[in-house]
């Protein structure tokens, strides 16, 4: 992305990273995540059986997704929805922009959503001139801000309490104390002014049920409620891998979602939106428009990125994970950051966007035992690297992958679906190949500088003389160049480890030597 | 972490075990001692232990740089040095995790078998004395030493290894004390280490920090390579307790001298 809307700016994730370890503000600010850390284990501690159900669902979805969209589409078309398919985010914004000129809409509520980020449809809204306001307390600090949310639970984690202050009393025109409550009473009186009167409501979904048509949408602060039965429009924004079969599963769902969030046994609000207003209703919106969003998930279908899609947006992959909790948010310059975000990101931005994310990783795989949707999030880190060498996408229509999918059919707002019979697949036909967890690249690399010093290196160490003859190099290197064995501090070209720590330079013979000291019978090997 | 795994069936003691032994390439060219302490344990255990000497690496340098195509050359390599071997250990969880988690992804067909068998008799140092020989008690005597025990990431998650460095330590009569997340990732993450230097420097004063809040005399675990990343960044800092592989500690704890097998 752009690097607009971050405290740690730079070109690379690297550059961000050595600003973001030395920002004592952000570091005062991240120590607060140490608070969550035990949060992701509570469902393997309390549920574990809980983590497998919820895979079990996720892979049912993603083995036939274009099925259950078909079918949800069908349920939102009977129930009074109008269903839009977006195929990028351009699509998906000219849309809900086209919808709010035509309805006249002056000022749009948004309640959190990581697919509006994603899309970045706020800006998009704004900079036609239509008043968008985030509602959730965290998302309207970094808007007032001009920041990006660092977390997708808790958007505003990188500000500490005295930077918040600042942000909020500038906008109040007046000095607000340093006071959680007074802060927060603040926000919600100025936050109340702009949902009176708002004309549209715009959210994302956690989960939409495909047999009932059911939006669901879990908040903390009630600012969600308000979007979707306020305004006389709710748009809600759902990537494709939003939906799931079944009403039923949202027992299992949410509180492994909410759980693996913040630790709560459940959140404070979870608003279940199943169509607009009806005769006889009292409230609730005139019109709902669903924009089902794919930008490049699909594809990722019958490949081993298909498991990505299983990600429920709980953030525990961010909170345990250590270059997370070191460098905040901000330092992935994506819409998704930590462990999903480096996967993620590269994917659904077709290969333009955070390429350099999964090597930020020290593929500790916390990330991997935390998430509770079991995606082998290190696991496809490593196999990002690989495929990362070959420039584009990452996942591309090819002879080394199960063909795509077809394309998302773009514009047929309120048309039923069986109008689509591209788009419908039974179970188990298709996307449902079965999938090799093998790791070979998606394609064929290209050649690099990296690739041919690893190929040399490999086969200089696949025999065991010439694996002899490059300890020997190494130790004869050591010796001429750091005469003084054991700990040093520096060493020539080895600036990158010695910068900050010392080096050990190895001393006396190699353990093979000593072995083959102790096979002459040698006591003292 | 709950160990998941099947409880293995009490292993014969009588008789001696034929252990080969994989060094890895950091033991072998930069940490030594540690190689000769880890023969020296497995030796205490009662097992005869060979060394493979076409014995290279495991190759996970090159899958973790993205360079599978290198990293299977280096499996294949492997497997066909370690597979006559009824059992096969190495004083680190990473690359025996290395071999259980990867060479099965990374080959397939014939190799991809030939990667399993490999794998089910392929153990970590601690895991192997504790779990596998059911050998806790190898006769060091570590009385009135503290030590705290970093948990390595790859043997902890992909091993399951919680327990066993803690029972052999433990067993020589040493003092646990455990640390503020001993889960944690220490930041040494291999390239991760000089391309990602500051988060990794980071890290590193986070563990020994709680490390040394501890007051431990010893920060151990069970890979030479975390160990040599927070061992440098201790010696830079001066702060935190000296990090030292558990095989270091154990052997030089053993009632020496040191009796070469005859063969």
């Amino acid at each position: 992305m752009s690097g607009k809307g971050l405290v740690t700016p730079g070109p690379t994730m690297k550059a961000r990273s050595k600003v973001a370890v030395g920002d004592p503000q952000l570091q005062a600010a991240l120590s607060n995540l140490d608070l969550r850390l035990f949060t992701a284990g509570v469902v393997q501690a309390e549920h574990p059986e809980w983590k497998d159900r919820v895979a079990e669902i996720r892979r049912e979805t993603l083995a036939d997704l274009d099925g259950w969209i078909d079918k949800l589409e069908s349920k939102l078309l009977s129930l009074g929805v109008v269903v839009h398919r977006a195929a990028t985010p351009e699509e998906a914004r000219r849309y809900i922009i086209g919808l709010a000129q035509r309805e006249g809409v002056a000022r749009v509520i948004k309640s959190k959503s990581m697919a509006t980020e994603e899309i970045d449809l706020g800006r998009a809204l704004e900079a036609v001139g239509i008043e968008s306001v985030e509602t959730d307390l965290g998302e309207y600090i970094v808007q007032l801000a001009d920041e990006r949310p660092s977390h997708m639970i808790t958007p505003a984690i990188h500000k500490t309490l005295g930077q918040i202050a600042d942000v909020l009393s500038k906008e109040a025109g007046t000095d607000l104390p340093v006071v959680r409550e007074p802060l927060t009473a603040w926000a919600r009186d100025k936050l109340r002014e702009k949902f009176v009167g708002a004309d549209m409501g715009i959210t994302g979904a956690n989960f939409v049920a495909a047999d009932t048509g059911t939006i669901v949408v879990v908040t903390n602060e009630g600012n969600g409620r308000f979007c979707t039965s306020l305004p006389r429009i709710h748009v809600a924004v759902v990537p494709v891998e939003k939906v799931i079969p079944r009403f039923d599963d949202l027992g299992v769902l949410l509180p492994t979602l909410v759980m693996s969030a913040t630790g709560a046994k459940m959140s404070n609000y979870l608003s279940m939106v199943t169509g607009p207003r009806r005769e006889g209703e009292i409230d609730g919106p005139e019109q709902l428009h669903v924009v089902l969003l794919d930008h490049n998930r699909r594809v990722l279908l019958g490949t081993p990125y298909e498991d990505m899609l299983g990600c429920i947006r709980c953030g525990a992959c961010l909170n345990v994970c250590p270059v997370y909790r070191s460098v905040g948010g901000h330092a992935y310059d994506s819409s998704y950051s930590g462990p999903m975000g480096k996967i993620l990101t590269p994917l659904v931005t077709g290969g333009e966007e955070g390429r350099d994310l999964p090597f930020a990783s020290t593929l500790c795989g916390a990330c991997t035992e935390a998430c509770p949707a079991e995606i082998p999030l290190a696991d496809l880190l490593v196999r990002l690297r690989a495929d990362l060498r070959t420039p584009g996408p990452v996942v591309v229509a090819g002879a080394d992958q199960p063909a795509p999918p077809p394309a998302l059919p773009v514009d047929h707002a309120g048309r039923s679906p069986a109008a689509h019979p591209a788009a419908r697949r039974k179970p188990g036909e298709g996307y449902a190949t079965p999938v090799t967890r093998i790791h070979v690249p998606t394609r064929r690399a290209p050649w690099s500088r990296r690739r041919a010093g690893f190929e040399a290196w490999a086969r200089l160490w696949s025999y065991p003389s010439t694996y002899r003859a490059s300890l020997a190099v190494g130790r004869l290197g050591a010796k001429v160049l750091r005469p003084k064995a054991g700990w040093v501090r520096r060493a020539p070209m080895l600036h990158a480890w010695t910068d900050s720590r010392d080096v050990l330079v190895p001393a006396g013979a190699t353990f093979r030597e000593r072995w083959a000291a102790r096979e002459r019978g040698d006591e003292r090997w | 972490m709950p160990d998941e795994r099947e409880p293995r069936a009490s292993a014969p003691r009588a008789a001696a075990r034929r252990v080969a032994l994989f060094a890895t390439c950091v033991v072998d060219a930069v940490t030594p001692d540690t190689g000769v302490a880890t023969v020296r344990l497995l030796e205490a255990a009662g097992c005869v232990v060979e060394f493979p000497v076409a014995q290279t690496c495991c190759g996970q340098p090159a899958i973790n740089s993205g360079e599978p195509e290198a990293a299977t050359r280096l499996a294949r390599h492997f497997i066909e040095v370690f597979e006559p071997f009824d059992a096969i250990v190495a004083p680190s969880g990473s690359c025996a995790a290395m071999v259980h988690h990867w060479y099965t992804r990374l080959l397939d067909g014939g190799w991809r078998q030939r990667a399993q068998a490999v794998a089910e008799k392929t153990f970590e140092l601690s895991d192997y004395l504790v779990e596998e020989l059911g050998r806790p008690d190898l006769g060091a005597r570590l009385e009135g030493t503290t030590v705290t025990v970093h948990d390595a990431c790859h043997g902890l998650r992909n091993l399951g290894l919680k327990s066993s460095a803690r029972t052999l330590l433990e067993t020589a009569g040493a003092t646990i004390v455990e640390m503020a997340e001993p889960e944690m990732c220490c930041g040494f993450g291999g390239t991760f280490a000089v391309k990602y230097e500051e988060i990794s420097a980071h890290l590193a004063d986070d563990k020994l920090e709680h490390g040394g809040a501890t007051g431990a005399r010893y920060l151990t675990s069970g890979d030479g390579a975390c160990l040599m990343h927070l061992e440098g960044r201790r010696r830079r800092t001066g702060t935190g307790p000296e990090c030292v592989h558990f095989a270091d500690l154990l052997a030089d704890a053993l009632p020496a001298p040191t009796r070469p097998v005859a063969r």
